[in-house]
C-alpha cells in the first residue's frame, strides 16, 4: 500500500539517485554535479507533464464525444480502435498533415502567433497543482494567483486570432470572447479569495494541507455556507472562462461561424482545439484542489483520488453542455455582473465572518 | 543564472518598448505593450516579489491592456499615417523630449548603484513571506493612500455610469 501510494514520489528519487550516481563518474564539483542533476530532473518533469497532459486530452476529447452521443441517443465514434478509443489519435494525425491556410490582407505574423499564445499558457499553469502527495512539479507560495494570472494571457491570445485573421466574423467572436473572459474572471477569482480566507495561504499545497482532517474528507466543499455558494460560483464562472455551451456565443456556430477560430485549418485549429480542453482540465484540477481536498481520500492512492474528482467534475461538465442552450450575449453579462459577483462578494464577507465560527466547530 | 533571465527580459522589455512607441499600427503597439508587461513580471520575480509579478499580468496584461485594445478597436483601428497631427506637435514633442533626457542622465549620474539595501532583503521576504509583508505594509504605514486610492476608483466608477445612462435615457 505504502508502495502505491508514494510510486511517483519514489520513482522521480530513484531516477535523481541514479542520475546522481551517473554524474559522480565525471568527477566534477558539487555545486555543477547538483546542478546538473536539477536540469536534467526538471527537464524529465516537464517532458512526463507535457505527455501526460496530451494523453488526457485525447481521453477528454474521446469522452465527450462519447458522452454527446449517448445523450443525444447516438452511438458516437466506434470505427477506429476498440470503442472507438484511437479516434482521437487518428483526428490528430490527420489534423498534421492537413494545409495550413493564412487569409489574404490577415495579419500574418499576429494570425500565427495567435493559437501558440492561447494554448502555451494553458500548460503553464499545470506547473504549479499537486497531483498527489508531493507530487508538485513546483511549489510556488502564490501558486493560485500564478494560475489567475497565467490564465489572464490566454484573453490577449483569442483577441490576437480575431483581430488577425481579417475577418469581421473572427472579430466578432474575438470581442465577445474577451468581454466574457474579463467579465467572467473577476466572480472566478473572488470565489478563490474566499477559500483563501479560510486557509491563509495562496499556495495549492497549503490549501491541499489544509483540507486533511475526517481522514481526507474535511473538504472545503463541506464548509457550510462559504465553501458550496464559492464551489458553484467558481464552477460557473470557469465553465464560461473555458467558452463551453452553455457560455459558449464567442464561438456560436449559428450565429458567427466559428468566432475567433474561422479563418484557422491544419494543426494551429488543432492548437485553438487542444488549447480548449487543456484550459477545462485545468479548472477542473483547481476546482477539485480548492473545495474537494485536491488529493486527498481514504484507502485509495493519492492520485488516483485526484483524477477520480477531477473526473466527476469533468463529466459534469459535459453533462451542462449536452443539456442546456446557449446564453443571449446580453444576458450572459448580465449574470456575471448581476448575479455572480454580487454573490461571490457577499460569499468573501461571509468567509471572514464564518472562519472562526467553521474553525471553532471543526468544521475546516 | 539570474543575470541571464534578467538581461534576457531586460533586453525584451527594452525592445517591445521601442515597439510601442514606433509600430504605426495601434493594434501591434499595444500587443507589445502586453510583452512590455510580462517581462516586467519576470523582472519582479527576480526582486524576489513575485505577488507584484502575478499582480502586474493579472492587472496589466489581464485587464488593463485589454481594455485598451477593445478601446481601440471601437475607434476602428487603422494604420496611422501621421495625417492629422496638430502643427505645433513636433516642436513641443522635443521639448518635452529633451527635458525629460536631460533628467534621467542627471538622475543616473547622481545615483548611487547600487543603492543601499532597505529593510525588505531577500532573506527577510522569504522569512516572512512576500504576500504577508506587503499587507502588512499597506494595512499600517500605507493605509491613507490605500484608502484614497479605493476612493478614487470608485468616484471614477460611479462617473462612468452617470455618464453610461445618460446616453440611454437621451
Amino acid at each position: 500500500m505504502d508502495l502505491l501510494n508514494n510510486l511517483f514520489v519514489n520513482l522521480y528519487d530513484w531516477l535523481a539517485g541514479a542520475l546522481h550516481a551517473l554524474a559522480a563518474g565525471l568527477n566534477l564539483v558539487k555545486d555543477a554535479e547538483n546542478a546538473i542533476v536539477a536540469a536534467v530532473m526538471s527537464l524529465v518533469v516537464i517532458v512526463v507533464l507535457l505527455l501526460w497532459l496530451v494523453l488526457m486530452v485525447l481521453v477528454l476529447i474521446w469522452l465527450e464525444r462519447k458522452n454527446a452521443a449517448r445523450i443525444q441517443d447516438r452511438v458516437g465514434p466506434n470505427r477506429v480502435g476498440p470503442f472507438g478509443l484511437l479516434q482521437p489519435v487518428a483526428d490528430t494525425i490527420k489534423m498534421f498533415i492537413k494545409e495550413d491556410i493564412v487569409p489574404t490582407n490577415a495579419d500574418r505574423l499576429v494570425h500565427t502567433l495567435a493559437p501558440i499564445v492561447v494554448a502555451a499558457p494553458a500548460v503553464l499553469a499545470f506547473a504549479v497543482i499537486p497531483w498527489g502527495k508531493g507530487m508538485f512539479p513546483v511549489d510556488l507560495n502564490i501558486g493560485v494567483l500564478w494560475v489567475v494570472a497565467v490564465g489572464s494571457i490566454g484573453t490577449i491570445g483569442i483577441f490576437m486570432a480575431g483581430y488577425g485573421s481579417n475577418n469581421k466574423y473572427s472579430l466578432l467572436g474575438g470581442m465577445r470572447a474577451v468581454a466574457q473572459m474579463v467579465s467572467y474572471e473577476v466572480p472566478q477569482v473572488l470565489t478563490i479569495v474566499a477559500i483563501v480566507l479560510m486557509t491563509g495561504s495562496l499556495s495549492l499545497n497549503k490549501i491541499v494541507d489544509a483540507q486533511s482532517g475526517w481522514g481526507g474528507m474535511q473538504w472545503y466543499i463541506f464548509a457550510f455556507p462559504v465553501g458550496p455558494i464559492a464551489f458553484i460560483v467558481y464552477y460557473l464562472s470557469a465553465l464560461a472562462e473555458v467558452n463551453r455551451t452553455p457560455f459558449d456565443i464567442p464561438e456560436g456556430e449559428s450565429e458567427i461561424v466559428a468566432g475567433h477560430h474561422t479563418e484557422y485549418s491544419g494543426m494551429k485549429w488543432g492548437l485553438f482545439y487542444v488549447g480548449e480542453y487543456f484550459n477545462f482540465f485545468l479548472v477542473c484540477t483547481i476546482a477539485v484542489t480548492l473545495f474537494f481536498g485536491g488529493w486527498q481520500g481514504p484507502l485509495l492512492p493519492p492520485y488516483v483520488w485526484f483524477l477520480i474528482k477531477v473526473y466527476a467534475l469533468i463529466l459534469l461538465g459535459m453533462w451542462i453542455r449536452m443539456t442546456w442552450p446557449r446564453f443571449r450575449v446580453d444576458q450572459l453579462m448580465g449574470f456575471a455582473w448581476k448575479t455572480l459577483v454580487p454573490i461571490a462578494l457577499v460569499n468573501i464577507i461571509l468567509a471572514a465572518l464564518a472562519t472562526p465560527i467553521l474553525k471553532a466547530i471543526g468544521l475546516i | 543564472m539570474d543575470l541571464i533571465v534578467f538581461y534576457l527580459f531586460a533586453t525584451l522589455a527594452v525592445i517591445a518598448a521601442l515597439g510601442v512607441v514606433a509600430l504605426r499600427n495601434p493594434v501591434h503597439a499595444a500587443l507589445c505593450l502586453a510583452v512590455v508587461f510580462i517581462s516586467l513580471a519576470a523582472l519582479y520575480v527576480l526582486l524576489s516579489a513575485p505577488f507584484v509579478a502575478a499582480a502586474q499580468v493579472m492587472i496589466y496584461a489581464g485587464a488593463i491592456l485589454i481594455l485598451f485594445v477593445f478601446v481601440i478597436m471601437l475607434l476602428s483601428p487603422g494604420v496611422d499615417q501621421g495625417a492629422g497631427a496638430l502643427k505645433w506637435q513636433r516642436p513641443l514633442a522635443a521639448v518635452f523630449g529633451l527635458a525629460l533626457a536631460v533628467e534621467l542622465i542627471l538622475v543616473l549620474a547622481s545615483a548611487v548603484l547600487p543603492a543601499a539595501r532597505g529593510q525588505y532583503t531577500p532573506e527577510r521576504l522569504a522569512q516572512i513571506g512576500d504576500v504577508q509583508a506587503i499587507g502588512a505594509l499597506l494595512f499600517t504605514d500605507f493605509l491613507l493612500p490605500f484608502e484614497i486610492t479605493s476612493l478614487l476608483l470608485l468616484v471614477a466608477m460611479v462617473g462612468v455610469i452617470v455618464l453610461a445612462k445618460k446616453r440611454v435615457r437621451s
